[in-house]
């Protein structure tokens, strides 16, 4: 058997004295792990006997190049944390320096905050289909799909900031700019086409019989215990439990908003992948009501500081439910124009605790799956 | 919504009458006021709050770095109010490392509940009590905090290096770490980057 | 070994065609790349939605990504590469077969790009491995990686493969593995590679003021 001191970041196969075992690094560089993620694997025969992650092959130090800068400075590499859904990340950092400074946000900025974070949300999950249908050997088909559909948001979001993927939208107090004109019109086609969209998807997967069979009681936890190692977002919810930060602690304007909180029964893959397509379709509800109650106003707090912004002496912790789960800075001022500390709490990052519990005495196979179900992004994982 | 600190507190005395808990006033608008506790009373303290207060989730574990009292100074405390000083006490006679916690509760949807918990120097005295075995989800992040600020975090089941490789050395989080110096320059009017860019291409120095 | 414009004009309609091996082979390497699936941050999102339906880089024979080394001739640098992740790109190069091409995608590749304060980020991917087309942003849309592709061919199709001044890959006395770098305590081992990484000093003369 290997025992604990065997040191397991060498990837090499000494040390194994038991000659059944089998030691096999996967990653950094491998097709299923979503950029550079890498999991030493002992396995017995196909059988997971031992699983630990290795991280840092993205570390990117976003902690020490924000502390080097301004307040604002660190807002575009928000944008790069999670850069399949870089605009949720953007207000998660704006609204932690809000609470910081007790800035007061406008209605329409708000209301704006909403649409571009749900149409994010539609974003990360059809990604996530595309993703995770490609982990199970369905490499290419799902993701043209579902980057058919990325491509017509990003659109949007490229008339809106200029960028396709790195958004640097939000402000203390605020958004960027405005809207431009006719925006709103593309949003409501957009949302109209989603729903049919979705129906084919769902369509195309349900009742698939590999999905079924490879997605079905596969990884589950109790409850319990994914609350105690931390574990947020759909992940969470499909697990059963009613815990979505958007109803907990509403956050922007949240609590104006008539949608459900979809709820899984099992845990296992297939209820994290169904999980995520009921909460596409209460975002497509958020957005319609959003896109209707859209009110004329400032875009920004007009007495919202962005040159020389000092923020009051004190800490802060603010949190969004991101696509992911939940996202949260926590920031320390010391009355200077710096962060004295920037932290981000990433879901991806926290969700991994409990890899390992979950794919103990499976097979190597369903390891991909499980890791493909948690949605983990590195440059968030890493950060 | 926040919790009542003050509350927590009379029940954290009532329940463990000898350990150190101290509120720290939190002087930003936030109004998230965090209890300081002694490292050796932090497992009690932790499992008094996951057990009877029902604070069944640890979101955040933050470590920060606090170098040394010329640092300290800069912060904007007033010097008549020591209790509303945190965080950066300018008082603080050396240095320390901060472990910050943010914790929540499902059932009762409050939340944060901020621990702090200090080391008593830089250098030698930085052990902390680990707190996987009540909340698994500090595993990674306390990992994160011994291998980027050197915390070391006892009774942790697997406290290794997770961000930087095995053969590193540094911290590269703390305040003083000092970065390998590999930029390559380019020509500007900045003088300290000059000053740099000479120590880069010594050979190439006319003068 | 120049082909006659002419002779090959008339030859055309007949069906001849008349060129040389040296484009023969030229031709067919530059008509379908295969790259490695290898992404390494933010701009690898941008590769993948390069190969989708909406840009489809299929239409220059580059759509076939291989997740293993030994079957790619190109290396997409797709993304920020850390200290931590240097020494496995290059390794992942040494074990491409020849002839191989390397693309820096975005600026984290060429220079370390929005990262370059960062402790653990390498300021270029060329420091460690040669790098045939860089392709600036951040990330690149995926036109730019189109663009970009199209440049690797111009110039793969215009690689001279015998005499003096042939390309590496075609040369016996050329390199095809470069040294791996190791973890030190503080930063890597080498820092670069000085045999293939000499940055001219820019800053001489406004120094030496």
């Amino acid at each position: 058997m290997i025992s604990d001191a065997t040191p397991l970041s060498a990837p090499t196969l000494e040390g194994t004295d038991d000659d059944q075992l089998l030691r096999v690094s996967l990653g950094p560089q491998h097709p299923s792990t979503h950029g550079v993620f890498r999991m030493n694997v002992v396995l017995d025969g196909e059988t997971v006997v031992r699983l630990k992650p290795v991280f840092g092959y993205l570390h990117r130090n976003h902690e020490k190049i924000a502390e080097g800068g301004p307040y604002l400075h660190a807002m575009p590499y928000t944008d790069r944390l999670d850069y399949i859904c870089p605009l949720t990340n953007n207000w998660a950092y704006a609204l932690s320096v809000e609470k910081l400074a007790g800035i007061e946000v406008p209605e329409r900025a708000e209301y704006m905050r909403v649409i571009l974070a749900e149409l994010t949300r539609l974003i990360n999950h059809t990604a996530f289909m595309g993703f995770i249908l490609g982990d199970m050997g369905a490499w290419g088909s799902a993701l043209m799909y579902a980057f058919r559909e990325r491509e017509k948001i990003l659109d949007l979001f490229e008339d809106l900031t200029g960028a396709r993927m790195m958004a640097n939208f939000m402000r203390f107090g605020g958004c960027r700019y405005d809207l431009p004109e006719g925006w709103i019109g593309q949003v409501s086609r957009i949302i109209d086409d989603y729903g049919p969209f979705l129906d084919e998807m769902e369509q195309l997967l349900i009742g698939n019989e590999i999905l079924l069979a490879r997605a079905q009681d596969v990884g589950q936890l109790p409850p319990e215990q994914l609350v105690n190692g931390g574990v947020t977002g759909p992940m969470l919810r499909a697990a059963g439990i009613s815990y979505d930060l958007r109803k907990v602690e509403p956050y922007g304007i949240y609590d104006r908003f008539d949608f459900r909180i979809p709820l899984g029964e099992k845990g296992d893959c297939y209820d994290r992948i169904m999980i995520r397509f009921l909460e596409m379709r209460e975002s497509l509800k958020i957005l319609r009501q959003a896109i209707d109650a859209l009110p004329e106003g400032d875009f920004i707090n007009p007495k919202a500081k962005l040159r020389n912004f000092k923020p009051p002496v004190g800490d802060a912790y603010g949190r969004i439910e991101g696509p992911k789960g939940e996202l949260g800075f926590h920031l320390i001022s010391d009355g200077t124009t710096d962060p004295y500390r920037f932290r981000v709490r990433a879901p991806s990052f926290v969700n991994l605790t409990l890899l390992e519990d979950m794919c103990l005495g499976l097979d190597l196979a369903d390891v991909v799956i499980i890791l493909g179900s948690i949605d983990i992004v590195l440059g968030e994982v890493d950060r | 919504m926040n919790p009542d600190v003050d509350t927590i507190l009379t029940r954290l005395r009532g329940a463990l009458p000898d350990a150190t808990v101290e509120l720290r006033a939190n002087p930003g608008p936030a109004e998230q006021h965090s209890l300081l506790v002694a490292p050796a009373d932090l497992p009690g303290v932790c499992r008094f709050l996951h057990d009877e207060l029902r604070f069944d989730y640890l979101s955040n574990v933050t470590g920060i770095d606090w170098p040394d009292p010329v640092l300290a100074d800069k912060v904007a405390v007033p010097e008549d109010d020591e209790d509303s000083g945190d965080p950066g006490k300018a008082t603080e006679p050396q240095g320390f490392l901060e472990v910050v916690y943010h914790l929540y509760s499902h059932p009762d949807r409050v939340g944060p509940l901020v621990l702090r918990v200090r080391t008593g120097d830089r250098t030698d005295r930085v052990e902390i009590p680990s707190v996987v075995s009540i909340w698994r989800s500090a595993e990674f992040q306390e990992r994160e905090i011994y291998d980027l600020f050197g915390v070391r975090f006892t009774g942790h089941p697997d406290l290794r290096r997770i961000l930087m490789w095995d053969e590193f050395v540094d911290h590269p989080m703390r305040k003083d770490y000092v970065a390998p110096d590999d930029f390559e320059y380019e020509p500007t009017p900045h003088a300290e980057v000059l000053e740099r860019a000479r120590t880069h291409y010594p050979a190439t120095e006319k003068d | 070994m120049a082909i006659d414009p002419k002779l090959a004009g008339e030859l055309k309609p007949a069906g001849i065609h008349v060129t040389s091996f040296e484009s023969l082979i030229n031709w067919g390497r530059s008509s379908s790349l295969w790259p490695m699936q290898f992404g390494l941050a933010c701009c690898a999102i941008e590769m993948i939605a390069a190969t989708m339906a909406k840009y489809d880089m299929a239409r220059f024979g580059a759509e076939v990504f291989r997740p293993s080394p030994r079957q790619a001739d190109l290396m997409l640098v797709a993304g920020t590469v850390t200290k931590k992740m240097a020494p496995l790109v290059v390794r992942l190069y040494n074990q491409m077969a020849e002839p191989k091409y390397v693309i820096a995608m975005g600026a984290c590749a060429i220079s370390g790009g929005p990262f370059k304060q960062g402790y653990n980020v390498l300021k270029g991917i060329d420091r460690y491995i040669p790098v045939d087309i860089v392709i600036p942003g951040c990330p690149p849309r995926p036109e730019a990686l189109l663009d970009g592709l199209l440049a690797l061919r111009k110039k793969i199709a215009g690689e001279k493969l015998i005499g003096d001044h042939r390309v590496r890959h075609a040369d016996p006395k050329g390199t095809a593995e470069f040294p791996v770098p190791e973890y030190g305590a503080h930063d890597l081992q080498p820092a670069a590679n000085r045999e293939i990484w000499n940055p001219d000093p820019v800053v001489h003369e406004e120094a030496a003021d």
